[in-house]
């Protein structure tokens, strides 16, 4: 990457350091300045007070509201991106099958809940599971919420993964299945034992920064009523009136765990790169919320 | 299925998606200008102006677009008491667009950002050559190429971006999956026909958009 932006410059001589100097002056400068105008802005609403800061940030806050929260947020991803990960596979196969009838319901359904927003698909779970399923007794009531953010997070997911099992398999070189047709391997067999193994090794950055994806995504069930980071920062906040000090904690939680997520899944498309024939590269367009890439 | 058909009548199911339409738009067009400037920022030859470029595609884009939309209504508008608008409903439309805005920025920099890779290092030392400093050699050189290689990153932000115009149900900006909502508390038992027709519109406009994408994205690519 540096090396590809700095050609974009020749190095500086003496007339362009000065322009730099400049430039970084200035950008310094209005830096300075927006960041004096939100404090000014802070201090008039009294958004500075001491208080409101420790009330978002002692004992109380870590034990009671963000750490339970962070709890629920992990447990509801981490769930959500094992089966994502079953789900996608099951479809990645399906879409990859010989019978083109398989190939095109599950291509459907793929797409369908590609296109669909996260959070459409979760409003209608909640009340499908508070309304439909928990009366049966199968679920708690309780727990509609925390079920519609699981199961909304693993369709979209799972779909967005089948696509990668799909690509991945389908950027290997051709070498691959040709090699494994050549030692007598059926088309299913090179699919199971050649195909998708060297195929998913490729996925596993991309797969990581889905899961930044989806622990952005969990943050969705504040909007259903699912007791996360997010909701019960907002709880806290309401507690003592300091809902932006909370609001940036959670803000900030986020932001460190998918940091440190994102560098973790560019470091091992580095490892991985020798162990597969094909492009190891994370998917950048997977790490926003909600990407849909068309099929070619 | 019964009762189906009045739902038409009793909400207006068209001007929802008529809402999440014209968030999509607007904040197209404030994230494709706010995402421009930031990757020009992050490939210009200041330290300054890249470290910014840098820290805010990080920051942004590792937090969640609901905490972002939540700040905005609940914080800077709740207790910051920060008002675009007089008019309660234009005013939290107004939170939703810069928030989708905000928020999509820093995946527009990035599509882009990965144009400008596509662009070999020969024309950037061309133009050079032709005496071009840094902003013209941008402008008139790599960025008109760097966009043509970035349609189809930039076409799959504008899709994250159509869908999560969702997410202004959290500043209550009255659009579809908000009514979604509505509607199926009124109507339980026709739950599945309500959600079947939201995520069916939703289709609509969105798988085209990515046929558009790759189409786009064939069409402007640039021969070498």
């Amino acid at each position: 990457m540096s090396a590809q932006t700095s050609v974009l410059f020749d190095a500086p001589g003496p007339k362009a350091r000065r322009n730099i100097l400049i430039s970084n002056a200035i950008a310094l400068a209005v830096v300075l300045v927006v960041v004096i105008l939100v404090l000014m802005q802070l201090d008039r609403q009294d958004q500075l007070a001491p208080d409101k800061w420790v009330n978002a940030l002692n004992g109380n806050a870590w034990a009671n509201y963000y750490l339970p929260g962070l709890q629920f947020t992990l447990q509801s991803s981490g769930i959500a991106v094992v089966t994502a990960l079953v789900f996608g596979l099951v479809f990645g196969f399906l879409r990859l099958a010989p019978f083109a009838i398989i190939r095109g319901i599950s291509g459907v359904i793929v797409e369908f809940f590609r296109a669909v927003p996260v959070l459409v698909m979760m409003f209608f779970l909640y009340f499908f599971f508070s309304r439909v399923v928990a009366p049966t007794g199968l679920i708690a009531s309780a727990d509609a919420a925390y079920y519609g953010v699981i199961v909304g997070l693993t369709v979209y997911n799972g779909a967005v993964i089948a696509e990668l099992v799909r690509s991945g398999v389908k950027s290997l070189p051709k070498g691959q299945r040709e090699a494994a047709a050549a030692v007598g391997m059926t088309g299913n067999q090179s699919l199971r034992l050649v195909e998708v193994p060297q195929a998913l090794t490729a996925m596993l950055p991309s797969l990581l920064s889905q899961f930044v994806v989806i622990l952005k995504d969990s943050a969705l069930g504040y909007l259903i009523g699912f007791y996360e980071l997010l909701q019960y920062s907002r709880q806290l906040g309401s507690g003592y009136s300091n809902i932006l000090q909370t609001l940036v904690v959670a803000a900030l939680i986020f932001i460190v765990i998918n940091f440190i997520l994102t560098w973790l899944a560019t470091k091992l498309a580095g490892t991985l790169s020798s162990r597969t024939g094909g492009d190891t590269a994370p998917a950048t367009s997977t790490t926003m919320v909600s990407t849909i890439e068309v099929a070619k | 299925m019964n009762g189906f058909l009045e739902l038409f009548a009793d909400y207006d199911i068209f001007g929802a998606f008529w809402m999440n339409i014209r968030l999509t738009l607007l904040a197209a067009v404030g994230s494709f200008v706010l995402g421009t400037v930031l990757a020009i920022f992050r490939i210009s030859p200041v330290g300054s102006l890249r470290g910014i470029g840098t820290a805010y595609v990080n920051t942004i884009r590792n937090t969640p677009l609901t905490i972002i939309m939540v700040l905005g209504v609940l914080a800077v508008w709740g207790q910051l008491k920060i008002e675009f608008f007089q008019d309660f409903d234009l005013n939290f439309f107004t939170y939703a667009v810069i928030a989708l805005s905000l928020y999509h920025a820093s995946f527009v920099c990035e599509a882009i950002r990965s144009g400008v890779n596509t662009v070999p290092l020969g024309q950037a030392e061309a133009a050079r050559a032709i005496g071009l400093s840094f902003l013209p050699a941008a402008r008139l050189v790599v960025l008109p190429q760097a966009l043509r290689g970035a349609v189809t990153p930039l076409g799959n932000t504008l899709i994250a971006l159509t869908k999560n115009t969702t997410v202004a149900a959290a500043a209550s900006v009255a659009e579809a999956s908000g009514l979604m909502k509505s509607m199926i508390e009124f109507n339980p038992d026709l739950m599945i026909y309500i959600f079947l027709t939201i995520a069916i519109g939703f289709c609509i406009i969105v798988i085209p958009m990515g046929i558009l994408t790759t189409w786009l994205s064939d069409k402007l690519a640039v021969a070498r």
